[in-house]
């Protein structure tokens, strides 16, 4: 049944061309046996995962396929960082559940002042979910993981019976090396410190809403999903004093800012006219009746920058590409503790507050 | 309330013997059902609720609208009752 | 490029010369009401009630139609998405709104299979879809949402669809308005009228309210710029002595409204009493559907009419919705009724006057 000449073993897997290897070929979808770690169990990893997952650095690795990767790691403090990934739908434009689930883990890694250097992949599958599709995700995992330069270094599946899933779901847990030196957090937030956005904002949460079942509409709007630890890598080493950083995934840029006011004790003055927000999610945002700073972004950070460094950050973070629409959007304050204030287009203020739960459309 | 918004009609069809039409909010197109407003032809702005086109949108009053909120804004400007702002 | 019909009417520096023109024309205290919650949103959103002169105060009126749903209505509606082979679709605000013991998201998490739609055409599609399960759609809203869902029991019946039904809690504007200038303590002296009701239902309703209480009434919009040109034409008149009927939306209101929805509201619906959350029951002031259609009545098809849920005694929400009291005078406030567990409409929405108040008092300090 195993065919070695299968040339999808050899070369990395084309995401418009792909085709099942054997043995997957001979069942197209998952199956209970695919998680039941036997001869099944051992062929997807070796037929799937391990070829969408070859030339990330360290695949050899995970060619090992045992139940722990031993990794070498340089010195410093080790940041570990877990997150699951539950998207529904699982393709949406511009991306798919694959992207999320390294970009997601890679970012948390970044923000902290870690550099990623490797994750895990655990895979919970539907029985039923078609094996191209799965083979889809894991190609587009590993090319998210060769961009950002981090390699998946062991994995686990698992299948679940039909109805007691939700197709696929994937947690990446990551390992991230901290230079010595770099102290980031809420306790350097200060008074006047610069929150400065990466880039526009809105752009995955209206992507995913724009195919969800029952609200769709057509739009060139597409996820910005990506890997920040090169942008946070530069604006680092740029020497410029940042003081922290967040990526504003779910509950958007408002919820982060929540965060760090209440973690930090201090206030957040925002002015939305600053705030960078594409035209289409703008309008999308206002037939749908939600507020794009309420919407996930994951490819976007916040940073908190000593008012002194803010042209040294930007001109930074400008010049990379996940930073090129970097922007100052307020000032860290005194005043109101704890709370997060936006000046308004109009020159009023409001009260941003964290929201209760995912922003859902309105009609009021 | 109602959240309704301006949107410009693209293109009209039929199904099932309603009048749908895709109109267009500043890059994002929605399918939106005509029923209530049998006048609207392409190259109209609608107000949208729910999925639903209200009425045309009155483009002549929209911008007198406009210029009366703008001038109100100049009278004061220059602190005299009786400029004349337009 | 900027959103035609939509930017321009957030113009910041119009915006200030309205601003201006207010403070030149104000002399003394006034009290508006803006009946619609698309107004407070855009109010509260743009800060515009801390941009006004002092002693014009805005009070929040009950506009919001999620909010108002009687407690009863959602207990029914939590039945009926209960039940097996049920499919129930609402609006995505509807979904958070708590019934007496959950919410609909709740009802979700223990297995119902519950579907947040933008528009209740999506409702009949999923009708069609699944020919073997009940489709519900929970028909809320002001005039303005009504051709919607009355046009989805029209397209039932069209398409032949008997399993579809519409859980209906319509509300309706000119009574609320006639509730609170009956008020004996009312302190409304001018309305903003809601503009999108008025899209559909046209200004005649409004004429006689206007005579009888003789009150300012400025059909308004939702944009920064409509809110406060209806703020500063409602003062104007309240300056000048006056108390009359004024468009201030006419890009998107004429005054008989529409023709063609009003035919179809008709046809469909038909006036009854509403209860609304924390107010209690206003004379004449909902639609449900009428006798013809009975058959797509979600109530009747689903027998949860035996459903019988009285609103909290203590809720004050109906004073505070008039501005005679301030939230925190309430007994409940941040004991009984919170965000989480509201007792009445006020304290439903993020916008509502309680929940505003609540989230307020929990900051350190108010900001300035």
């Amino acid at each position: 049944m195993n065919n070695p000449s299968d040339p999808s073993l050899d070369t990395p897997l084309d995401l418009e061309n792909w085709s099942c290897p054997m043995p997957l070929r001979d069942q197209p979808n998952i199956v209970m046996g695919h998680g039941g770690g036997g001869r099944l169990s051992s062929e997807l990893v070796e037929h799937l995962f391990v070829p969408a997952f070859t030339g990330t650095a360290l695949s050899g690795v995970l060619q090992q396929l045992g139940d722990a990767a031993v990794l070498e790691v340089p010195g410093g403090r080790i940041a570990l960082s877990t997150d699951s990934y539950v998207v529904r739908p699982r393709f949406f434009p511009g991306g798919n559940l694959g992207d999320l689930a390294v970009n997601g883990t890679v970012n948390d890694l970044a923000v902290a002042g870690a550099r990623p250097l490797a994750l895990t992949c655990g895979v919970i599958l539907e029985e039923g979910l078609p094996l191209d599709e799965l083979g889809r995700i894991a190609t587009t995992m590993g090319d998210a993981a060769r961009a950002a330069g981090v390699s998946i270094v062991t994995g686990d599946t698992k299948v679940v019976d039909g109805g007691h899933g939700d197709g696929i779901y994937i947690n990446t847990a990551g390992v991230g090396v901290v230079p010595a030196g770099r102290d980031l957090g809420p306790h350097r937030v200060s008074t006047g410190d610069a929150i400065i956005v990466s880039g526009p904002i809105g752009m995955h949460g209206i992507a995913v809403m724009s195919v969800r079942e029952g609200l769709e509409f057509g739009s060139e709007i597409v996820t910005d999903s990506a890997p920040l630890n090169g942008l946070v890598e530069s604006l680092l080493e740029s020497g410029a004093d940042v003081h922290m950083m967040r990526d504003p995934t779910r509950g958007g840029v408002a919820a982060s800012l929540n965060e760090i006011a209440n973690s930090s004790g201090l206030g957040m003055q925002i002015v939305e006219r600053d705030i960078p927000v594409p035209d289409d999610v703008r309008a999308a945002c206002g037939f749908l009746g939600l507020d794009p700073l309420y919407v996930a972004n994951e490819g976007k950070l916040v940073a908190f920058v000593a008012a002194g460094d803010v042209d040294l950050a930007l001109e930074t973070m400008r010049s990379h590409e996940h930073g090129s629409g970097a922007t100052v959007i307020g000032t860290v304050v005194s005043d109101h503790p704890g709370m997060v204030v936006a000046k308004t287009g109009i020159g009023g203020t409001r009260v941003v507050d964290l929201p209760l739960s995912e922003q859902l459309p309105r009609i009021c | 309330m109602c959240l309704g918004v301006p949107g410009k009609v693209e293109d009209i069809w039929e199904t099932d013997g309603t009048r749908m039409a895709a109109v267009d909010f500043g890059g994002v197109r929605k399918e939106v059902c005509l029923a209530y407003v049998p006048d609207v032809t392409v190259g109209d702005y609608t107000i949208v609720h729910v999925g639903f086109a209200l009425t045309k949108l009155d483009e002549k009053s929209a911008l007198e609208t406009l210029d009366l909120m703008r001038s109100v804004g100049i009278l004061d400007e220059e602190l005299n009752p009786t400029f004349d702002a337009r | 490029m900027p959103v035609k019909y939509l930017d321009e009417f957030n113009d910041p520096e119009a915006a200030q010369g309205i601003l201006q023109d207010i403070s030149r024309i104000v002399t003394k205290p006034w009290a508006l009401m803006e009946v619609c919650g698309g107004q407070t949103h855009t109010i509260i959103r743009n800060g515009i009630d801390q941009l006004l002169p002092e002693g014009v105060e805005l009070i929040h009126g009950p506009g919001c139609p999620v909010c108002v749903t009687p407690l009863e209505t959602i207990d029914r509606a939590l039945a009926i998405a209960q039940q097996p082979d049920v499919i129930f679709c609402s609006f995505g605000d509807m979904i958070r709104v708590p019934g007496s013991t959950t919410d609909l998201f709740g009802v979700k998490s223990n297995g119902g299979d519950v579907r947040i739609v933008y528009s209740p055409l999506d409702a009949v599609r999923i009708a069609q879809d699944n020919p073997d399960k009940q489709v519900v759609f929970f028909g809320i809203g002001f005039e303005t949402t009504a051709p919607a869902n009355a046009m989805t029991v029209k397209m039932a019946q069209q398409l032949g669809l008997p399993n579809f039904s519409l859980l209906v809690s319509h509300v309706l504007v000119p009574p609320a308005i006639t509730a609170i200038m009956e008020s004996p303590q009312r302190r409304v002296q001018g309305f903003l009228a809601a503009g999108h009701v008025c899209t559909v239902m046209g200004m005649g309703e409004y004429e006689p309210l206007v005579d009888r209480y003789g009150v300012p009434i400025v059909v308004t919009g939702f944009e920064p710029l409509d809110v406060l040109e209806g703020i500063r034409r409602t003062l104007l008149q309240l300056e000048e002595g006056r108390a009359e009927l004024e468009n201030a939306y006419p890009r998107a209101v004429q005054s008989v409204g529409n023709p063609a929805a009003q035919a179809v509201v008709r046809e469909v619906f038909q006036t009854c009493d509403r209860a609304w959350r924390g107010i209690g029951v206003i004379p004449q002031s909902g639609w449900r559907l009428a006798d013809e259609f009975a058959e797509y009545d979600a109530e009747e098809r689903f027998s949860v009419t035996g459903i019988v849920t009285t609103e909290s005694e203590m809720c004050r929400s109906g004073e505070v919705l008039q501005g005679l009291i301030k939230p925190n005078q309430c007994e409940a406030f941040g004991k009984e009724c919170t965000p989480r567990n509201p007792l009445g409409a006020p304290m439903v929405s993020s916008e509502g006057a309680c929940a505003a108040y609540y989230q307020f008092r929990r900051a350190a300090q108010p900001v300035a």
